[in-house]
């Protein structure tokens, strides 16, 4: 009982330093906390550009490349199906063969043809095509070159192993040196990876597939869920009476928010595909399961926003003669649109993100030509990031990295038209 | 130790002893009340309750009250806190109906025309008789348009000058209009808590209601903007039927006609003001207004 023969004064002064020190303290908390997040976030970003940087640039290889009718297979008119299936790799092989006329043993021809990616064919396929009088032309084009080249100039093929150890072998750094110092061999900006859809070869795998997958999904998914989900919300917490039901309703609500997003995988190939026939891998199918897992999300959020707007301002309103849908649509909607746009953003970003309900209706499959339209089979950003990170080949890798830079940038963007919006929305009280 | 120990039982003691003679029910106590003392009826009323009672789930909250609301008068309601001014005061417009848990038996009437008739439309009703709440609340829109968001509902205005006048005539009314006739673009939550009171008064009565509801308006308000509130009530006596609840009597004396005393959710006494605050009748009257309960 010593307290009692110090003043109060005396007692709060030693309380008063403990009490600072504990503040002090818990602020060295938090920023070592911040600092901590803030140094993952770093290593995240920089080990995912230093890996995917590269896949940004592509070497590419300058032939000159006789589409001879007779290599081509061809006749004298040729219509487009049957310039489709001509022969342009044998061009290519020839324009590589005169350039080193001293290549005869079969293995390294084989070796000599590998210079150019097999994407090559289609480059050229594509340039006849468009101008069919190139046939029988001597044409000068930059093709893309292989994947063991692209390996080995961008460092990750050790040249002082020994050659059997090695993907690149000798013969094949010789005719590179060579065509290098005819400047031959350039470095440009990968195109391809943003003009293209998937492909087995690595130089000629591009995102623009799945890029276009992810926002064909999205966008149903925005469609369907926004309007549904916001009418939802707006209906439970101004309209519906407050009994057993609507509480049922909402303990529904929270628990879907929080089912694993398989199991609504499961449930969109049962009820989407198996019952109501609809196509598989489409974005359409994808669209409705992302739908059913980002409803709760926003529903909750939206919720939360209408109920943070104050009762005065319904009052006010009430008080003055508007119908309870006036006053939703002209007071409580608008002050609490922030709010559900933030939730929106955070379900759309979830929804970006998902990979495993979508496997389940089939948007894994492998698929090359970018989709047009929602019924289109498609692939997604996450879903193609999964599918390259299985892929052995140097140039997948990179592309792995590149893929999952693309996708950051896209969430990095809805956000930033979230707060955009928001700030649009936001009015002060 | 020891000390804290007895003063706890000291003040568990009073509260016995304070509680003791307390220990009837409301309903009770309400019953002792007897009858409303004085006249609760007018010769011309604009609205009128008979035997309103208003229940919160299973609380009731006022017990059978008579009272008619005179055309052209303003009448304040007073009474300790939570003795049902602001309960009786929404069941007026029906704002009642947002709380879904209060039920209001009785009969109330506009004009002679039962306001919980099933054919009343509230929303209809609400344009009839406005209210101006305890607390500011203006939307967070501009001040023009605060104001011009009733008649717009209503469709009062033809056309975009109509709505202008409305506007500009209804602040002046509230006399606000000289202070924020240079911005009436900017919003009305930026003005200051006064100022903001008044904004709502303003956009009351651009609707142009036939009864005005006011709970507390002055309640936030310096002397000065009370004084300006005060002078508005007796101008708009000219032209509307008021009600007020306040908790000053200075206030209940000068800008009323009539007052009514509450306690408890029962209407104990009503009358001409200047007779009840010279010569209250019933004995808790006259202890709350001098001062010696409430
Ligand atoms: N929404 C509500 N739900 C339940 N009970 C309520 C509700 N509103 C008011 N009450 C109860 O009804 C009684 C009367 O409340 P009311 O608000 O009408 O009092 P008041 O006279 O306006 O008081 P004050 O002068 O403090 O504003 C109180 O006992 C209160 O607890
Ligand atoms: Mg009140």
């Amino acid at each position: 009982m010593s307290t009692e023969e110090r003043t109060i004064t005396q007692v709060v002064e030693a309380s008063i330093k403990r009490r600072y020190a504990r503040e002090k303290r818990f602020r060295l908390y938090g920023l070592i906390a911040i600092l901590a997040s803030l140094s993952f976030l770093a290593m995240l970003i920089t080990t995912i550009t230093y890996r995917g940087l590269p896949a940004f640039t592509q070497t590419f290889i300058k032939l000159d490349v006789t589409l001879d009718q007779q290599t081509l297979g061809v006749n004298d008119q040729p219509d487009i199906a049957e310039l489709r299936k001509a022969n342009y790799s044998g061009t290519i092989k020839n324009s590589l063969l005169t350039l080193f006329p001293d290549v005869k043993k079969r293995n390294d021809k084989k070796a000599l043809y590998k210079l150019v990616s097999k994407g090559g064919q289609y480059e050229l396929q594509r340039l006849v095509i468009e101008d069919p009088e190139l046939v029988g032309d001597t044409i000068s084009v930059w093709l893309p070159v292989g994947d063991d080249v692209n390996s080995y100039l961008k460092g990750s093929i050790d040249a002082s192993l020994p050659e059997k150890k090695r993907r690149f072998k000798d013969n094949q750094i010789e005719w590179l040196k060579t065509l290098e110092s005819n400047d031959q061999i350039a470095q440009r900006f990968n195109k391809t990876f943003f003009e293209r859809g998937d492909s087995r070869e690595p130089e000629m795998a591009g995102i623009k597939g799945a890029l276009f997958g992810s926002v064909l999904t999205l966008m149903v998914t925005l469609i369907l869920s926004f309007p549904i989900a916001v009418a939802a919300a707006v209906y439970l917490e101004e309209f519906a009476p407050k009994n057993r039901w609507t509480d049922l309703i909402e303990v529904n609500i929270n628990n879907l928010a929080a089912v694993p997003s398989i199991v609504f995988g499961l449930l969109g190939l049962a009820v989407f595909i198996n019952f109501f026939h609809l196509p598989r891998s489409a974005p359409v199918v994808g669209g409705l399961v992302l739908s059913l897992m980002t409803l709760p999300t926003i529903i909750i959020s939206s919720r939360a926003a209408l109920k943070s707007v104050p009762p005065s301002i319904r009052d006010a309103a009430l008080g003055l003669g508007a119908s309870r849908l006036q006053v939703v649509f002209h007071h409580v909607l608008p002050l609490a649109m922030p709010g559900i746009l933030t939730g929106t953003i955070i379900g759309m970003a979830q929804a970006l993100g998902e990979t495993a309900p979508l496997l389940m209706i089939g948007m894994v499959a492998f698929i090359v030509d970018v989709p047009t339209a929602v019924t289109d089979p498609a692939t997604v950003l996450p879903v193609q990031i999964f599918q390259w990170a299985d892929l052995p080949e140097k140039g997948f890798v990179e592309k792995t990295s590149a893929a999952i830079m693309v996708l950051l940038g896209f969430l990095v963007m809805m956000n930033a038209l979230a707060v955009y919006l928001r700030k649009k929305f936001e009015r002060k009280w | 130790m020891n000390n804290t120990v007895t003063d706890t039982d000291q003040i568990a003691s009073i509260n016995i002893d304070q509680d003791k003679p307390h220990e009837q029910t409301v309903e009770e106590i309400v019953a002792s009340l007897g009858d409303t003392v004085g006249e609760t009826r007018v010769d011309n009323p604009k609205m009128s309750c008979t035997g309103v009672d208003v229940f919160y789930a299973d609380k009731q909250a006022i017990f059978g009250v008579d009272l008619d609301i005179g055309e052209n008068e303003v009448i304040s309601m007073i009474g300790p806190s939570g003795c049902g001014k602001s309960t009786l005061l929404r069941c007026l417009n029906r704002m009642n109906d947002t709380i879904p848990i209060c039920k209001v038996t009785g009969k109330l009437t506009l004009d002679g025309d039962d306001i919980y008739d099933k054919k009343t439309d509230p929303v209809l009703l609400r344009a009839r008789v406005g209210m101006v709440f305890q607390k500011p609340n203006p939307f967070p829109k501009s001040i023009y348009e605060n104001v011009a968001y009733g008649p717009r509902l209503h469709g009062l205005s033809r056309n975009k000058a109509d709505l202008d006048d409305i506007v500009v005539t209804s602040l002046k009314k509230a006399s606000i209009f000289d202070e924020v006739k240079d911005r009436l673009d900017q919003p009305g939550t930026g003005l200051s808590g006064g100022q903001q009171q008044r904004l709502c008064i303003a956009r009351t009565i651009a609707c142009s209601p036939e009864v005005i509801l006011m709970d507390e308006p002055c309640s936030a308000l310096d002397p000065i903007a009370t004084a300006k509130i005060e002078e508005l009530i007796d101008e708009l006596r000219e032209n509307y039927s008021i009600a007020i609840v306040t908790h000053s009597m200075q206030q209940a004396a000068r800008v009323s006609q009539r007052t009514a005393y509450f306690h408890l959710g029962k209407l104990v006494e009503v009358g001409k003001t200047d007779d009840i605050f010279t010569n209250p009748r019933h004995e808790l009257t006259e202890n709350y207004i001098t001062g010696r309960f409430g």
